[in-house]
């Protein structure tokens, strides 16, 4: 049976649906975040170099790539709405877009815990941590303009153009540890394998995901919210059961 | 205390109140952001249908 994606990309049909998807996020990263957390203090090891210091990365390094992934989502779904026009890519580049800063915010404040024992300081202007904090203000500079902008087509234009330019930045950080001399350490988990022990890896993968279905809940949920905001003067809102009650 | 010395002495209680609590701490307020927003949306959405319904009312009296 073929399925008809087109049919989710209106608001309409995408309002019911986000709200069916988001038990099915919230609920497993509860539970993948208690799992990952029990195996990340319990089950994994004291690191040979770091002792317990390193146990950060369980939230550092999932908030890392979330940070960058959401931003080139959130940049993808920005272009396809400035090109395409559809009006579901803006509103939810709009929803990812605070869930983003969020994940950059953790992973400025989670690093500058885990550098502060291992390097000494809590903030080096290093390629990777600097890189981070344009990205930062990259996801602040994106919700700054949408909201000054007081037309949401326009602002949604407008902070399109943004979020696409911006996204030069997400390579820039990746590769930062090897094209600079930087103090950040390079990548653990490689496409030829990694070093890690086995259950730090668990932890590691398990806190990953809780992430995932975290930010995909709260995007989820966060887009209804806009899409309800925007489509208020059409019928199809009036007739929500929600709004009738 | 030096911070320094406190966090060698007590690595769980950095990790955990430094780390981890401020980012499910972040995660709650985020959560309750939304759902909060949701719930004014909602209201406001609700209002403006029952001001049309009043509009609508008064021209048909």
């Amino acid at each position: 049976m073929a399925i008809n994606w087109f049919k989710y990309s209106a608001p309409t049909t995408f309002y019911g649906l986000a709200g069916k998807l988001i038990p099915w996020f919230a609920i497993p990263a509860v539970i993948l975040f208690a799992v990952g957390l029990y195996i990340g203090f319990v089950v994994a090891p004291i690191d040979a170099q770091q002792g317990e210091f390193y146990r950060i990365m369980f939230i550092h390094v999932p908030a890392s790539i979330l940070s960058m992934f959401l931003y080139l989502v959130m940049a993808g779904y920005a272009a396809l709405g400035l090109v395409f026009n559809t009006r579901l890519s803006a509103m939810m580049a709009s929803a990812i877009a605070p869930t983003g800063a969020l994940f950059a915010f953790i992973s400025l404040w989670t690093g500058a815990l885990w550098g502060k024992p291992m390097w000494g300081a809590w903030w080096l202007w290093d390629a990777r941590l600097t890189s981070e904090l344009i990205l930062l203000f990259l996801y602040l500079g994106f919700i700054a303009l949408h909201a000054s902008i007081d037309d949401p087509r326009r602002a949604d234009r407008a902070a399109a153009l943004l979020a696409i330019v911006g996204s030069v930045n997400v390579p820039i950080i990746y590769f930062s540890v090897k094209w600079w001399n930087t103090l950040h350490q390079g990548s653990t988990i490689k496409f030829s394998g990694t070093s890690m022990q086995i259950a730090m890896q668990h932890a590691l993968l398990t806190m990953m995901l809780a992430c995932w279905f975290y930010a995909i809940a709260v995007t989820l949920a966060r887009v209804r919210s806009i899409i309800l905001e925007r489509e208020r003067n059409t019928a199809w809102i009036e007739e929500l059961p929600e709004v009738r009650s | 205390m030096n911070l320094d010395i406190w966090m060698r002495e007590n690595p769980f209680a950095y990790i955990w109140f430094g780390s981890y609590a401020v980012a499910f701490l972040i995660f709650f307020i985020e959560i309750v952001l939304v759902v909060h927003k949701r719930k004014v949306t909602l209201q406001q959405v609700r209002m403006m249908r029952e001001a049309a319904d009043e509009n609508e009312d008064e021209e048909i009296a």
